[in-house]
Protein backbone atom coordinates (compact mmCIF):
# COMPACT_ATOMS: atom_id res chain seq x y z
CA UNK A 1 0.00 0.00 0.00
CA UNK A 2 1.73 3.66 -1.34
CA UNK A 3 1.43 5.48 2.16
CA UNK A 4 0.32 9.16 1.78
CA UNK A 5 3.06 11.59 2.28
CA UNK A 6 2.79 14.52 4.57
CA UNK A 7 4.62 16.28 1.40
CA UNK A 8 1.61 15.19 -0.38
CA UNK A 9 -0.81 16.29 2.67
CA UNK A 10 0.68 19.92 2.28
CA UNK A 11 0.24 20.16 -1.41
CA UNK A 12 -3.60 18.67 -1.06
CA UNK A 13 -3.91 21.06 1.78
CA UNK A 14 -2.85 24.30 -1.14
CA UNK A 15 -4.93 23.43 -3.52
CA UNK A 16 -7.77 23.47 -1.23
CA UNK A 17 -6.78 26.55 0.60
CA UNK A 18 -6.61 24.76 3.93
CA UNK A 19 -4.18 26.56 6.79
CA UNK A 20 -3.07 23.36 8.33
CA UNK A 21 -0.51 23.13 11.00
CA UNK A 22 2.68 20.67 11.25
CA UNK A 23 0.79 18.14 13.55
CA UNK A 24 -2.09 18.53 11.49
CA UNK A 25 -0.14 17.26 8.54
CA UNK A 26 1.21 13.95 10.16
CA UNK A 27 -1.92 13.24 11.83
CA UNK A 28 -3.91 13.61 8.21
CA UNK A 29 -1.38 11.79 6.59
CA UNK A 30 -2.28 8.74 8.27
CA UNK A 31 -5.65 9.18 8.28
CA UNK A 32 -6.05 9.68 4.68
CA UNK A 33 -3.61 7.04 3.99
CA UNK A 34 -6.19 4.64 6.13
CA UNK A 35 -9.56 5.98 4.15
CA UNK A 36 -7.30 5.64 0.81
CA UNK A 37 -6.25 1.98 1.77
CA UNK A 38 -10.30 1.01 2.65
CA UNK A 39 -11.34 2.43 -0.76
CA UNK A 40 -8.24 0.60 -2.40
CA UNK A 41 -9.62 -2.24 -0.90
CA UNK A 42 -12.77 -2.73 -3.14
CA UNK A 43 -10.57 -2.67 -6.42
CA UNK A 44 -8.82 -6.08 -4.99
CA UNK A 45 -12.82 -7.19 -4.82
CA UNK A 46 -13.95 -5.54 -7.73
CA UNK A 47 -12.90 -8.18 -11.09
CA UNK A 48 -12.14 -6.55 -14.78
CA UNK A 49 -15.52 -7.19 -15.69
CA UNK A 50 -16.57 -4.75 -13.39
CA UNK A 51 -15.89 -0.98 -14.86
CA UNK A 52 -15.29 2.18 -12.17
CA UNK A 53 -18.44 3.70 -11.55
CA UNK A 54 -18.90 7.46 -11.74
CA UNK A 55 -23.10 7.25 -12.00
CA UNK A 56 -25.06 4.28 -9.78
CA UNK A 57 -27.58 4.94 -12.02
CA UNK A 58 -27.73 3.48 -15.57
CA UNK A 59 -29.26 6.79 -17.29
CA UNK A 60 -27.95 8.79 -20.01
CA UNK A 61 -29.03 11.82 -21.82
CA UNK A 62 -31.05 14.15 -19.79
CA UNK A 63 -31.31 16.46 -21.56
CA UNK A 64 -33.62 20.26 -21.25
CA UNK A 65 -35.21 22.20 -24.13
CA UNK A 66 -32.99 25.25 -25.12
CA UNK A 67 -35.85 27.05 -23.35
CA UNK A 68 -35.23 30.23 -20.72
CA UNK A 69 -36.34 29.95 -17.36
CA UNK A 70 -36.73 33.13 -14.94
CA UNK A 71 -33.86 33.97 -13.05
CA UNK A 72 -33.12 35.08 -9.79
CA UNK A 73 -33.73 39.16 -9.33
CA UNK A 74 -29.77 40.82 -9.09
CA UNK A 75 -30.84 41.51 -5.54
CA UNK A 76 -31.57 37.34 -4.55
CA UNK A 77 -28.26 36.50 -6.56
CA UNK A 78 -26.25 38.89 -4.27
CA UNK A 79 -28.26 37.97 -0.97
CA UNK A 80 -25.51 35.78 0.01
CA UNK A 81 -22.88 37.65 -0.81
CA UNK A 82 -20.45 39.12 1.84
CA UNK A 83 -19.53 42.24 0.63
CA UNK A 84 -20.69 44.00 -3.11
CA UNK A 85 -20.17 47.16 -4.53
CA UNK A 86 -21.91 48.32 -8.30
CA UNK A 87 -24.62 45.01 -8.43
CA UNK A 88 -21.58 42.54 -8.35
CA UNK A 89 -19.76 40.53 -5.78
CA UNK A 90 -17.09 41.73 -4.10
CA UNK A 91 -14.13 39.88 -3.60
CA UNK A 92 -10.48 40.40 -2.05
CA UNK A 93 -7.34 41.57 -3.86
CA UNK A 94 -6.92 38.36 -6.80
CA UNK A 95 -2.88 39.12 -7.06
CA UNK A 96 -0.59 41.64 -5.22
CA UNK A 97 1.34 43.60 -7.39
CA UNK A 98 3.58 42.14 -9.83
CA UNK B 1 9.91 43.49 -16.98
CA UNK B 2 13.10 42.60 -19.64
CA UNK B 3 12.39 43.25 -23.08
CA UNK B 4 13.55 40.51 -25.38
CA UNK B 5 15.61 41.73 -28.56
CA UNK B 6 13.67 39.77 -31.08
CA UNK B 7 15.51 37.56 -33.96
CA UNK B 8 14.84 38.27 -37.32
CA UNK B 9 11.73 36.55 -38.91
CA UNK B 10 14.02 35.36 -41.38
CA UNK B 11 16.89 34.32 -39.14
CA UNK B 12 14.70 32.49 -36.64
CA UNK B 13 12.54 30.39 -39.71
CA UNK B 14 16.56 29.85 -41.04
CA UNK B 15 17.73 27.93 -37.80
CA UNK B 16 14.06 26.82 -36.51
CA UNK B 17 11.00 24.79 -37.63
CA UNK B 18 7.87 26.31 -35.83
CA UNK B 19 5.41 24.14 -33.75
CA UNK B 20 1.56 25.14 -33.14
CA UNK B 21 -0.59 24.33 -31.52
CA UNK B 22 -4.41 26.19 -31.62
CA UNK B 23 -7.09 26.28 -29.28
CA UNK B 24 -9.84 27.97 -29.96
CA UNK B 25 -13.54 28.69 -27.72
CA UNK B 26 -16.69 28.89 -29.02
CA UNK B 27 -19.32 30.51 -27.56
CA UNK B 28 -22.65 29.18 -28.74
CA UNK B 29 -25.62 30.79 -29.57
CA UNK B 30 -27.80 28.93 -27.81
CA UNK B 31 -31.04 30.74 -25.86
CA UNK B 32 -29.75 29.38 -22.47
CA UNK B 33 -26.91 28.86 -20.58
CA UNK B 34 -25.08 25.31 -20.80
CA UNK B 35 -26.68 23.99 -17.22
CA UNK B 36 -29.63 25.88 -16.60
CA UNK B 37 -32.25 27.88 -18.18
CA UNK B 38 -30.54 31.69 -16.97
CA UNK B 39 -30.85 33.82 -20.67
CA UNK B 40 -27.20 34.19 -22.17
CA UNK B 41 -28.74 37.85 -23.89
CA UNK B 42 -26.39 40.29 -24.46
CA UNK B 43 -26.62 43.97 -22.61
CA UNK B 44 -28.31 42.77 -19.34
CA UNK B 45 -27.69 44.00 -15.96
CA UNK B 46 -25.17 42.72 -14.01
CA UNK B 47 -26.22 39.62 -12.25
CA UNK B 48 -29.58 39.94 -13.56
CA UNK B 49 -29.10 35.99 -15.47
CA UNK B 50 -28.24 33.87 -12.62
CA UNK B 51 -29.52 31.15 -10.98
CA UNK B 52 -28.58 28.90 -7.92
CA UNK B 53 -27.10 26.03 -10.76
CA UNK B 54 -24.78 29.08 -12.05
CA UNK B 55 -23.57 30.50 -9.10
CA UNK B 56 -23.16 27.01 -7.68
CA UNK B 57 -25.29 27.18 -4.47
CA UNK B 58 -25.75 24.31 -2.35
CA UNK B 59 -28.04 21.78 -3.59
CA UNK B 60 -28.38 23.03 -6.95
CA UNK B 61 -28.54 20.39 -9.56
CA UNK B 62 -27.30 21.56 -13.36
CA UNK B 63 -29.30 19.67 -16.07
CA UNK B 64 -27.43 19.69 -19.64
CA UNK B 65 -28.62 22.10 -22.80
CA UNK B 66 -30.01 19.65 -25.90
CA UNK B 67 -29.42 22.06 -27.94
CA UNK B 68 -25.65 22.64 -26.60
CA UNK B 69 -24.78 18.95 -27.26
CA UNK B 70 -26.32 19.22 -30.67
CA UNK B 71 -24.20 21.82 -31.63
CA UNK B 72 -21.30 20.38 -29.95
CA UNK B 73 -22.01 17.28 -32.56
CA UNK B 74 -22.44 19.41 -35.52
CA UNK B 75 -19.48 21.20 -35.07
CA UNK B 76 -17.47 17.83 -34.36
CA UNK B 77 -19.46 15.91 -37.85
CA UNK B 78 -18.57 19.52 -39.77
CA UNK B 79 -14.63 19.48 -38.80
CA UNK B 80 -14.33 15.44 -39.70
CA UNK B 81 -14.49 14.28 -36.27
CA UNK B 82 -15.60 10.98 -34.57
CA UNK B 83 -18.33 11.13 -32.38
CA UNK B 84 -18.36 9.74 -29.01
CA UNK B 85 -20.30 7.14 -28.19
CA UNK B 86 -20.56 7.67 -24.69
CA UNK B 87 -19.03 10.84 -23.02
CA UNK B 88 -19.35 12.24 -19.64
CA UNK B 89 -18.66 15.97 -18.09
CA UNK B 90 -15.75 16.35 -15.94
CA UNK B 91 -14.96 19.12 -12.75
CA UNK B 92 -11.75 21.16 -13.52
CA UNK B 93 -10.98 22.50 -10.19
CA UNK B 94 -9.46 25.64 -9.55
CA UNK B 95 -10.08 28.37 -7.18
CA UNK B 96 -10.47 31.44 -9.06
CA UNK B 97 -13.50 33.95 -8.22
CA UNK B 98 -14.90 33.99 -11.67
CA UNK B 99 -16.27 30.45 -11.35
CA UNK B 100 -18.50 31.03 -8.28
CA UNK B 101 -18.70 26.64 -8.20
CA UNK B 102 -15.20 26.56 -7.72
CA UNK B 103 -14.58 24.07 -10.42
CA UNK B 104 -15.66 24.49 -14.37
CA UNK B 105 -18.21 21.76 -15.75
CA UNK B 106 -15.94 20.50 -18.58
CA UNK B 107 -14.71 17.26 -20.93
CA UNK B 108 -11.73 15.95 -19.53
CA UNK B 109 -10.76 12.27 -21.65
CA UNK B 110 -13.60 11.64 -22.87
CA UNK B 111 -14.78 14.79 -25.39
CA UNK B 112 -17.83 14.40 -27.42
CA UNK B 113 -15.76 14.74 -31.01
CA UNK B 114 -12.14 13.66 -31.78
CA UNK B 115 -9.95 12.62 -34.18
CA UNK B 116 -10.81 15.16 -37.10
CA UNK B 117 -9.49 17.76 -39.45
CA UNK B 118 -10.33 21.34 -41.23
CA UNK B 119 -8.87 22.14 -44.41
CA UNK B 120 -7.94 25.55 -44.34
CA UNK B 121 -6.99 27.44 -47.90
CA UNK B 122 -3.98 29.92 -47.94
CA UNK B 123 -4.72 33.61 -50.14
CA UNK B 124 -2.52 31.70 -53.15
CA UNK B 125 -5.06 29.01 -52.85
CA UNK B 126 -3.03 25.89 -51.44
CA UNK B 127 -5.28 23.69 -48.95
CA UNK B 128 -3.19 22.98 -45.62
CA UNK B 129 -4.78 20.36 -43.48
CA UNK B 130 -4.85 20.87 -40.07
CA UNK B 131 -5.45 17.53 -37.81
CA UNK B 132 -8.19 18.20 -35.02
CA UNK B 133 -7.64 16.16 -31.68
CA UNK B 134 -10.71 17.19 -30.11
CA UNK B 135 -13.97 19.42 -29.39
CA UNK B 136 -15.25 19.64 -26.05
CA UNK B 137 -18.21 21.08 -24.43
CA UNK B 138 -18.04 22.97 -21.35
CA UNK B 139 -19.20 26.71 -19.76
CA UNK B 140 -17.97 29.95 -20.09
CA UNK B 141 -16.79 32.13 -16.53
CA UNK B 142 -18.13 35.29 -15.31
CA UNK B 143 -16.77 38.88 -15.79
CA UNK B 144 -14.36 40.31 -13.87
CA UNK B 145 -14.18 44.14 -12.94
CA UNK B 146 -10.65 45.18 -10.93
CA UNK B 147 -10.59 47.87 -9.24
CA UNK B 148 -8.17 50.07 -7.90
CA UNK B 149 -5.32 49.42 -9.93
CA UNK B 150 -3.79 51.63 -12.81
CA UNK B 151 -5.11 50.42 -16.14
CA UNK B 152 -7.81 48.21 -14.42
CA UNK B 153 -5.84 45.42 -14.63
CA UNK B 154 -5.56 43.00 -12.11
CA UNK B 155 -2.11 43.72 -10.92
CA UNK B 156 -2.24 45.81 -8.07
CA UNK B 157 -6.03 46.12 -8.11
CA UNK B 158 -7.29 46.41 -4.13
CA UNK B 159 -10.23 44.50 -5.15
CA UNK B 160 -12.45 43.03 -8.22
CA UNK B 161 -16.19 42.52 -8.98
CA UNK B 162 -17.98 39.64 -10.41
CA UNK B 163 -20.91 39.37 -13.06
CA UNK B 164 -21.97 36.28 -13.33
CA UNK B 165 -24.24 36.69 -16.04
CA UNK B 166 -21.57 35.08 -18.37
CA UNK B 167 -21.09 32.10 -16.30
CA UNK B 168 -22.29 29.34 -17.77
CA UNK B 169 -23.37 30.27 -20.92
CA UNK B 170 -22.07 27.19 -23.89
CA UNK B 171 -18.53 26.82 -24.97
CA UNK B 172 -17.14 24.51 -27.20
CA UNK B 173 -13.13 24.17 -27.22
CA UNK B 174 -11.99 23.02 -30.25
CA UNK B 175 -8.02 22.02 -30.03
CA UNK B 176 -5.70 21.01 -33.05
CA UNK B 177 -3.19 18.45 -33.10
CA UNK B 178 0.52 19.96 -33.42
CA UNK B 179 0.86 21.99 -36.30
CA UNK B 180 4.08 20.89 -38.23
CA UNK B 181 5.48 21.56 -41.72
CA UNK B 182 4.24 24.77 -42.58
CA UNK B 183 7.68 26.34 -41.95
CA UNK B 184 7.67 30.61 -42.72
CA UNK B 185 3.98 29.72 -43.19
CA UNK B 186 3.18 29.29 -39.85
CA UNK B 187 1.45 32.44 -38.87
CA UNK B 188 -0.41 32.50 -42.30
CA UNK B 189 -1.39 29.05 -41.60
CA UNK B 190 -2.95 30.39 -37.85
CA UNK B 191 -4.56 32.72 -39.02
CA UNK B 192 -6.36 30.88 -42.04
CA UNK B 193 -7.47 27.88 -39.30
CA UNK B 194 -9.28 30.32 -37.40
CA UNK B 195 -10.81 32.36 -40.62
CA UNK B 196 -12.04 29.09 -41.84
CA UNK B 197 -13.64 27.68 -38.09
CA UNK B 198 -14.90 31.19 -37.86
CA UNK B 199 -17.20 30.20 -41.68
CA UNK B 200 -17.63 26.82 -40.70
CA UNK B 201 -19.44 28.29 -37.49
CA UNK B 202 -21.20 30.82 -39.02
CA UNK B 203 -22.52 28.14 -41.85
CA UNK B 204 -23.96 26.03 -39.14
CA UNK B 205 -25.29 28.81 -37.03
CA UNK B 206 -24.59 27.63 -33.75
CA UNK B 207 -22.39 31.38 -33.27
CA UNK B 208 -22.41 34.09 -34.90
CA UNK B 209 -18.16 34.13 -34.01
CA UNK B 210 -17.35 37.45 -33.41
CA UNK B 211 -14.39 37.74 -32.27
CA UNK B 212 -14.54 41.66 -31.49
CA UNK B 213 -17.27 40.81 -28.76
CA UNK B 214 -15.78 37.65 -27.68
CA UNK B 215 -17.55 34.91 -28.73
CA UNK B 216 -14.64 33.36 -30.42
CA UNK B 217 -11.05 33.48 -28.39
CA UNK B 218 -8.28 31.95 -29.66
CA UNK B 219 -5.09 30.87 -27.65
CA UNK B 220 -1.97 30.01 -29.79
CA UNK B 221 0.57 27.53 -28.60
CA UNK B 222 3.98 27.89 -30.27
CA UNK B 223 7.51 26.33 -30.17
CA UNK B 224 10.21 25.81 -32.04
CA UNK B 225 12.72 23.35 -32.57
CA UNK B 226 15.69 23.03 -34.95
CA UNK B 227 15.59 21.79 -38.32
CA UNK B 228 16.17 18.22 -38.58
CA UNK B 229 15.45 17.19 -34.86
CA UNK B 230 11.94 15.40 -33.86
CA UNK B 231 11.38 16.19 -30.65
CA UNK B 232 9.34 19.33 -30.22
CA UNK B 233 10.57 22.39 -28.16
CA UNK B 234 9.05 23.71 -25.37
CA UNK B 235 5.71 25.93 -25.58
CA UNK B 236 4.45 29.38 -24.91
CA UNK B 237 0.60 29.87 -24.53
CA UNK B 238 -0.50 33.22 -25.78
CA UNK B 239 -4.16 33.69 -24.53
CA UNK B 240 -7.19 35.39 -25.78
CA UNK B 241 -6.13 36.30 -29.00
CA UNK B 242 -8.84 38.08 -30.43
CA UNK B 243 -8.86 38.82 -34.14
CA UNK B 244 -7.45 37.43 -37.47
CA UNK B 245 -4.51 39.80 -37.49
CA UNK B 246 -3.58 39.25 -34.04
CA UNK B 247 -3.38 35.60 -34.33
CA UNK B 248 -0.68 35.83 -37.13
CA UNK B 249 1.27 38.51 -35.21
CA UNK B 250 1.01 36.64 -32.56
CA UNK B 251 2.40 33.58 -34.14
CA UNK B 252 5.13 36.01 -35.61
CA UNK B 253 6.33 37.27 -32.55
CA UNK B 254 6.56 34.23 -30.85
CA UNK B 255 9.03 33.07 -33.05
CA UNK B 256 10.64 35.52 -32.83
CA UNK B 257 10.88 35.87 -28.92
CA UNK B 258 11.72 32.19 -29.07
CA UNK B 259 14.72 32.14 -31.76
CA UNK B 260 16.04 35.15 -29.95
CA UNK B 261 15.53 32.97 -26.31
CA UNK B 262 17.18 29.52 -27.85
CA UNK B 263 19.78 31.82 -30.34
CA UNK B 264 21.29 33.27 -26.56
CA UNK B 265 21.88 29.96 -25.26
CA UNK B 266 18.53 30.32 -23.31
CA UNK B 267 15.71 28.15 -22.69
CA UNK B 268 11.94 29.11 -23.10
CA UNK B 269 9.66 28.82 -19.95
CA UNK B 270 6.43 26.99 -20.42
CA UNK B 271 4.32 29.66 -19.30
CA UNK B 272 0.76 31.59 -20.28
CA UNK B 273 1.48 34.61 -22.65
CA UNK B 274 -0.90 38.02 -22.69
CA UNK B 275 -0.73 39.35 -26.01
CA UNK B 276 -0.64 43.42 -26.91
CA UNK B 277 -2.89 44.75 -29.71
CA UNK B 278 -1.45 47.85 -29.72
CA UNK B 279 2.75 46.72 -31.05
CA UNK B 280 1.80 42.86 -31.51
CA UNK B 281 3.57 41.74 -28.84
CA UNK B 282 3.30 39.54 -25.80
CA UNK B 283 4.59 39.60 -22.18
CA UNK B 284 4.72 36.90 -19.67
CA UNK B 285 1.41 35.83 -17.53
CA UNK B 286 1.40 32.92 -15.55
CA UNK B 287 3.91 30.19 -15.34
CA UNK B 288 1.93 26.97 -16.39
CA UNK B 289 3.11 24.35 -13.38
CA UNK B 290 0.00 23.51 -12.16
CA UNK B 291 -1.72 21.59 -15.43
CA UNK B 292 -2.06 18.29 -13.30
CA UNK B 293 -4.05 19.98 -10.00
CA UNK B 294 -7.25 20.22 -11.74
CA UNK B 295 -8.16 17.29 -10.15
CA UNK B 296 -10.49 16.27 -12.92
CA UNK B 297 -13.15 14.07 -12.09
CA UNK B 298 -16.24 12.99 -13.17
CA UNK B 299 -19.14 14.74 -12.86
CA UNK B 300 -21.36 13.56 -10.53
CA UNK B 301 -24.18 15.80 -10.88
CA UNK B 302 -24.68 15.21 -14.87
CA UNK B 303 -25.07 11.81 -16.00
CA UNK B 304 -23.20 10.53 -19.45
CA UNK B 305 -24.14 12.27 -22.81
CA UNK B 306 -24.55 9.04 -25.53
CA UNK B 307 -25.77 10.47 -29.12
CA UNK B 308 -27.56 7.36 -30.45
CA UNK B 309 -26.08 6.77 -33.71
CA UNK B 310 -29.54 7.57 -35.33
CA UNK B 311 -29.41 11.26 -34.01
CA UNK B 312 -25.90 12.00 -35.54
CA UNK B 313 -26.24 10.72 -38.76
CA UNK B 314 -29.63 12.74 -38.66
CA UNK B 315 -27.40 15.78 -37.80
CA UNK B 316 -24.49 14.81 -40.20
CA UNK B 317 -27.09 14.16 -43.09
CA UNK B 318 -27.99 18.25 -42.54
CA UNK B 319 -24.62 19.42 -42.50
CA UNK B 320 -24.54 22.74 -44.63
CA UNK B 321 -21.77 22.61 -47.63
CA UNK B 322 -18.78 23.24 -46.02
CA UNK B 323 -17.71 27.28 -46.44
CA UNK B 324 -14.48 26.40 -48.47
CA UNK B 325 -16.48 23.99 -50.97
CA UNK B 326 -19.26 26.62 -51.04
CA UNK B 327 -16.76 29.30 -51.77
CA UNK B 328 -14.75 27.47 -54.51
CA UNK B 329 -17.75 26.36 -56.36
CA UNK B 330 -19.78 29.97 -56.17
CA UNK B 331 -16.36 30.99 -57.14
CA UNK B 332 -16.79 29.32 -60.68
CA UNK B 333 -20.13 30.40 -61.07
CA UNK B 334 -19.19 33.83 -60.71
CA UNK B 335 -16.21 33.64 -62.92
CA UNK B 336 -13.70 35.20 -60.46
CA UNK B 337 -9.98 34.73 -59.59
CA UNK B 338 -8.79 33.24 -56.37
CA UNK B 339 -7.93 36.43 -54.74
CA UNK B 340 -11.11 38.19 -56.00
CA UNK B 341 -12.74 36.15 -54.06
CA UNK B 342 -10.53 36.44 -51.05
CA UNK B 343 -11.63 40.06 -51.14
CA UNK B 344 -14.89 39.20 -51.15
CA UNK B 345 -14.37 36.89 -48.23
CA UNK B 346 -12.61 39.49 -46.45
CA UNK B 347 -15.12 42.10 -47.05
CA UNK B 348 -18.11 39.77 -45.72
CA UNK B 349 -19.57 40.06 -48.81
CA UNK B 350 -20.49 36.20 -50.25
CA UNK B 351 -23.72 35.76 -48.15
CA UNK B 352 -24.94 39.24 -49.04
CA UNK B 353 -23.80 38.87 -52.99
CA UNK B 354 -25.34 35.53 -53.04
CA UNK B 355 -28.96 36.51 -51.18
CA UNK B 356 -29.00 39.20 -54.35
CA UNK B 357 -28.71 36.67 -56.82
CA UNK B 358 -31.41 34.62 -55.03
CA UNK B 359 -33.09 38.05 -55.56
CA UNK B 360 -32.94 38.35 -58.98
CA UNK B 361 -29.20 39.63 -59.83
CA UNK B 362 -27.37 38.61 -62.13
CA UNK B 363 -24.20 37.92 -59.72
CA UNK B 364 -21.40 40.00 -61.98
CA UNK B 365 -23.90 43.15 -60.69
CA UNK B 366 -24.65 42.13 -57.42
CA UNK B 367 -20.74 41.91 -56.71
CA UNK B 368 -20.01 45.24 -58.63
CA UNK B 369 -22.56 46.72 -56.02
CA UNK B 370 -21.80 45.08 -52.65
CA UNK B 371 -17.34 45.23 -53.36
CA UNK B 372 -17.96 48.71 -54.88
CA UNK B 373 -20.37 51.49 -53.63
CA UNK B 374 -21.16 49.94 -50.45
CA UNK B 375 -17.92 48.69 -49.39
CA UNK B 376 -16.92 51.90 -49.70
CA UNK B 377 -20.05 53.54 -47.62
CA UNK B 378 -19.47 50.83 -45.62
CA UNK B 379 -15.57 52.00 -44.82
CA UNK B 380 -16.78 55.50 -44.64
CA UNK B 381 -19.30 55.14 -41.46
CA UNK B 382 -16.74 52.14 -39.90
CA UNK B 383 -19.53 49.54 -40.41
CA UNK B 384 -19.15 45.70 -41.80
CA UNK B 385 -20.98 45.76 -45.08
CA UNK B 386 -24.01 43.49 -43.72
CA UNK B 387 -25.00 46.09 -41.34
CA UNK B 388 -25.43 48.75 -43.84
CA UNK B 389 -28.92 49.28 -43.70
CA UNK B 390 -29.92 47.89 -47.37
CA UNK B 391 -30.97 44.75 -48.03
CA UNK B 392 -30.25 42.36 -50.72
CA UNK B 393 -33.20 42.60 -52.05
CA UNK B 394 -33.30 46.36 -52.19
CA UNK B 395 -29.49 45.51 -54.21
CA UNK B 396 -31.15 43.36 -56.87
CA UNK B 397 -33.91 46.17 -57.18
CA UNK B 398 -31.96 48.72 -57.75
CA UNK B 399 -29.85 46.10 -60.36
CA UNK B 400 -33.21 45.74 -61.92
CA UNK B 401 -33.64 49.48 -62.50
CA UNK B 402 -30.46 49.49 -64.12
CA UNK B 403 -30.96 46.73 -66.20
CA UNK B 404 -34.22 47.92 -68.03
CA UNK B 405 -32.77 50.91 -68.35
CA UNK B 406 -34.38 53.68 -65.87
CA UNK B 407 -31.10 54.13 -63.94
CA UNK B 408 -27.74 54.54 -64.91
CA UNK B 409 -24.89 54.31 -62.40
CA UNK B 410 -24.44 57.33 -61.50
CA UNK B 411 -28.27 57.70 -60.58
CA UNK B 412 -28.52 54.54 -58.71
CA UNK B 413 -25.64 55.59 -56.74
CA UNK B 414 -27.80 58.56 -55.88
CA UNK B 415 -30.66 56.04 -54.41
CA UNK B 416 -28.25 53.85 -52.70
CA UNK B 417 -27.42 57.10 -50.68
CA UNK B 418 -31.13 57.91 -50.53
CA UNK B 419 -31.60 54.30 -49.40
CA UNK B 420 -29.39 54.43 -46.75
CA UNK B 421 -30.20 57.96 -45.57
CA UNK B 422 -33.46 56.06 -44.53
CA UNK B 423 -35.47 57.52 -47.58
CA UNK B 424 -37.37 54.12 -48.21
CA UNK B 425 -36.79 51.96 -50.57
CA UNK B 426 -34.70 52.09 -54.39
CA UNK B 427 -38.44 53.32 -55.72
CA UNK B 428 -39.52 55.16 -53.14
CA UNK B 429 -36.44 57.19 -53.57
CA UNK B 430 -36.31 57.17 -57.44
CA UNK B 431 -39.37 58.63 -57.14
CA UNK B 432 -39.21 60.94 -54.35
CA UNK B 433 -35.61 62.13 -55.81
CA UNK B 434 -36.86 62.20 -59.22
CA UNK B 435 -34.40 59.88 -60.54
CA UNK B 436 -35.09 58.97 -64.07
CA UNK B 437 -33.18 58.06 -67.03
CA UNK B 438 -34.26 61.29 -70.04
CA UNK B 439 -35.88 58.42 -72.24
CA UNK B 440 -38.07 60.97 -73.95
CA UNK B 441 -36.23 60.68 -77.03
CA UNK B 442 -37.34 64.42 -78.24
CA UNK B 443 -35.49 65.95 -75.09
CA UNK B 444 -32.77 64.10 -75.43
CA UNK B 445 -32.01 64.33 -79.27
CA UNK B 446 -32.48 68.02 -78.53
CA UNK B 447 -29.56 67.64 -76.10
CA UNK B 448 -27.57 65.67 -79.00
CA UNK B 449 -28.03 68.10 -81.36
CA UNK B 450 -26.97 71.12 -79.30
CA UNK B 451 -23.59 69.25 -78.01
CA UNK B 452 -22.82 68.56 -81.78
CA UNK B 453 -23.95 72.21 -82.56
CA UNK B 454 -21.19 73.26 -79.73
CA UNK B 455 -18.37 71.30 -80.32
CA UNK B 456 -18.08 71.42 -84.21
CA UNK B 457 -14.25 70.20 -84.55
CA UNK B 458 -15.16 66.94 -82.70
CA UNK B 459 -17.99 66.09 -84.83
CA UNK B 460 -16.00 66.40 -87.79
CA UNK B 461 -13.39 64.17 -86.26
CA UNK B 462 -16.26 62.01 -86.05
CA UNK B 463 -17.93 62.23 -89.14
CA UNK B 464 -13.98 61.46 -90.49
CA UNK B 465 -14.03 58.05 -88.80
CA UNK B 466 -12.69 58.90 -85.38
CA UNK B 467 -15.81 57.30 -83.58
CA UNK B 468 -13.86 57.33 -80.27
CA UNK B 469 -14.26 60.83 -80.21
CA UNK B 470 -17.89 60.30 -79.47
CA UNK B 471 -16.81 59.91 -75.67
CA UNK B 472 -16.41 63.77 -75.42
CA UNK B 473 -20.16 64.43 -77.14
CA UNK B 474 -21.48 61.62 -74.91
CA UNK B 475 -20.03 63.74 -71.43
CA UNK B 476 -21.70 66.37 -73.27
CA UNK B 477 -24.84 65.67 -73.43
CA UNK B 478 -24.34 63.77 -69.61
CA UNK B 479 -23.47 67.05 -68.14
CA UNK B 480 -26.70 68.80 -69.67
CA UNK B 481 -28.80 66.41 -68.62
CA UNK B 482 -27.27 66.24 -65.15
CA UNK B 483 -26.22 62.83 -65.47
CA UNK B 484 -29.87 61.34 -66.30
CA UNK B 485 -29.56 60.31 -69.43
CA UNK B 486 -28.90 56.49 -71.00
CA UNK B 487 -25.33 56.89 -71.91
CA UNK B 488 -25.35 53.95 -74.63
CA UNK B 489 -28.50 55.44 -75.82
CA UNK B 490 -26.68 58.67 -76.44
CA UNK B 491 -24.00 57.52 -78.12
CA UNK B 492 -26.18 55.90 -80.12
CA UNK B 493 -28.24 58.77 -80.99
CA UNK B 494 -24.57 60.68 -81.90
CA UNK B 495 -23.18 58.36 -84.29
CA UNK B 496 -27.20 57.86 -85.76
CA UNK B 497 -26.78 61.76 -86.30
CA UNK B 498 -23.32 62.06 -87.54
CA UNK B 499 -24.08 59.04 -90.57
CA UNK B 500 -21.28 57.16 -88.44
CA UNK B 501 -21.64 53.06 -88.05
CA UNK B 502 -21.02 52.61 -84.02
Amino acid sequence: MPGITREEVAHLARLARLELKAEELDHFAGQLDDIIGAVAAVADVADEDVPPTSHPLPLTNVMRPDEVRPSLTPEQALSGAPAQEQQRFKVPQILGEE
Amino acid sequence: MTVTELVSYEDALASYDPVMGLEVHVELGTRTKMFCGCSTGLGADANSQTCPTCLGLPGSLPVVNATGVESAIRIGLALNCDIAEWCRFARKNYFYPDMPKNFQTSQYDEPIAYDGYLDVQLEDGEVFRVAIERAHMEEDTGKSTHVGGATGRIQGASHSLLDYNRAGIPLIEIVTRPITGAGARAPEVAKAYVAELRELIKALGVSEARMEMGQMRCDVNLSLRPHGREKFGTRSETKNVNSLRSVERAARFEIQRHAAVLDGGGTIVQETRHFHEEDGSTTSGRVKEEAEDYRYFPEPDLVPVAPSREWVEELRAALPELPRLRRNRLREEWGISPFEMQSVLNAGAVGLIVATTDAGAPADQARKWWMGELARRANEHGTELADLPITPEQVARLCALVAEGSLNDKLARQAIEGVLAGEGGPDDVVAKRGLKVVSDEGALGAAVDAAIAENAPIADKIRGGKVAAAGALVGAVMKSTRGQADAARVRELILERLGVEG
